[in-house]
């Protein structure tokens, strides 16, 4: 709906898309295998930091895919179940 | 076509075999069957991404051979049309991790366990064992085909083949057919195809830019409003067992389009 307010053209879509496949293709890991990783990353570190703006994103650096996480650790721990480290 | 199974094939490659699955799967979906389409190019899958599923798979056709996790676990929903699903192939692995058999026991368990109206098989290329093992448990084909000479000769080898198998229902689907060059005698019709092959087509599909913007995107075409996307809906009806009549494809009405009609020249 309103397309032609999404400037965004489909080869660049493609692009993205066609970065990330061929990254999980040459690291060969299911990409479904990841997301779920990063989701279960993701709900442990709201345990210990349950306000936290913490965000973990799939990135290739050469030849390898690298999980990217950015944890934000300044909000106050007295709900964390353990001391984080 | 009263198969539950059937395969998507042509021999050659870069017919449009993985397009025309993904939009008659979807396609069948939107009429209201529980359809699960299923990529055996192991080694070479393509059907997750020309479907936009990519990021979801985890687990695949060959994990499920190997029983390494449950059928019900590798089998993908798609969220945009319900009851469209895929069991994706594998990517990491090569044709000979497929038995005909143990493949034939998933697609019955797919039917008769999971409650899948129709199976759709998006067949690799060629006519070797990877084709044979999609082709195995089918009882219908739909034999992709573009109109020009090698895919025409190789849609008739791939024909006999079927017939070998003991596959009942086979049909055409005639993949970017150019009405203009039709028109202008400088490609084969429809009914040229026809009396070539001997087998009937199910649907005629134009050549449509629309089909490549909708494959970057990951979105199957018969969910958008192309030329394209309105001849694979129409040829699912057909495949359902209405009698949908084919459209008078759009075609150069110019003046020195009438004129060339007329008079001959190119």
């Amino acid at each position: 709906m309103f397309s032609w307010l999404n400037k965004r053209r489909s080869k660049d879509t493609l692009k993205d898309r066609l970065e990330l496949v061929l990254a999980y293709d040459r690291a060969q890991i299911p990409p479904g295998k990841v997301d779920a990783l990063r989701n279960d990353l993701l709900e442990v570190v709201k345990r210990y930091f349950p306000a936290g703006n913490s965000s973990v994103e799939v990135e290739q650096h050469g030849d390898k895919v690298v999980l990217m996480a950015s944890i934000a650790i300044d909000e106050n721990v007295e709900n964390a179940g353990r001391q984080g480290r | 076509m009263n198969a539950k199974v059937i395969v998507v094939t042509s021999g050659k490659g870069g017919v449009g075999k993985t397009t025309t699955t993904a939009n008659i799967g979807a396609a069948l979906a939107k009429l209201g069957e529980k359809v699960v389409v299923i990529d055996v190019d192991v080694g070479l899958r393509n059907l997750d991404v020309v479907m936009g599923l990519e990021s979801r798979v985890v687990f695949d056709l060959v994990d499920v051979l190997e029983g390494k996790c449950r059928l019900s676990q590798a089998v993908i929903r798609d969220k945009r049309v319900e009851t469209l699903y895929l069991l994706p192939a594998s990517q990491t692995r090569d044709k000979d991790a497929l038995d005909p058999e143990v493949f034939k026991d998933v697609v019955r368990q797919l039917i008769e366990d999971e409650g899948f109206d129709r199976v759709l098989i998006d067949s690799p290329a060629g006519i070797e064992s990877g084709f044979k093992t999609a082709a195995a448990p089918a009882q219908g084909a739909l034999v992709v085909v573009n109109p020009e000479v090698s895919s025409v000769r190789d849609a008739d080898r791939i024909i006999g083949l079927l017939e070998a198998q003991q596959v009942r229902e086979i049909r055409l689907v005639i993949n970017r057919l150019r009405p203009k060059m039709v028109a202008s005698g400088n490609m084969l019709s429809e009914a040229d195809i026809l009396e070539i092959l001997g087998v009937k087509p199910i649907g005629i599909i134009p050549e449509d830019d629309g089909i490549l913007v909708s494959t970057n995107v990951g979105e199957p075409a018969v969910l958008g409003k192309t030329q394209a996307g309105q001849a694979f809906m129409d040829t699912a009806r057909r495949l359902k067992g209405q009698d949908v009549p084919y459209p008078k494809l759009e075609q150069d009405k110019g003046f020195w389009a009438i004129w060339r009609r007329l008079f001959g020249g190119a």
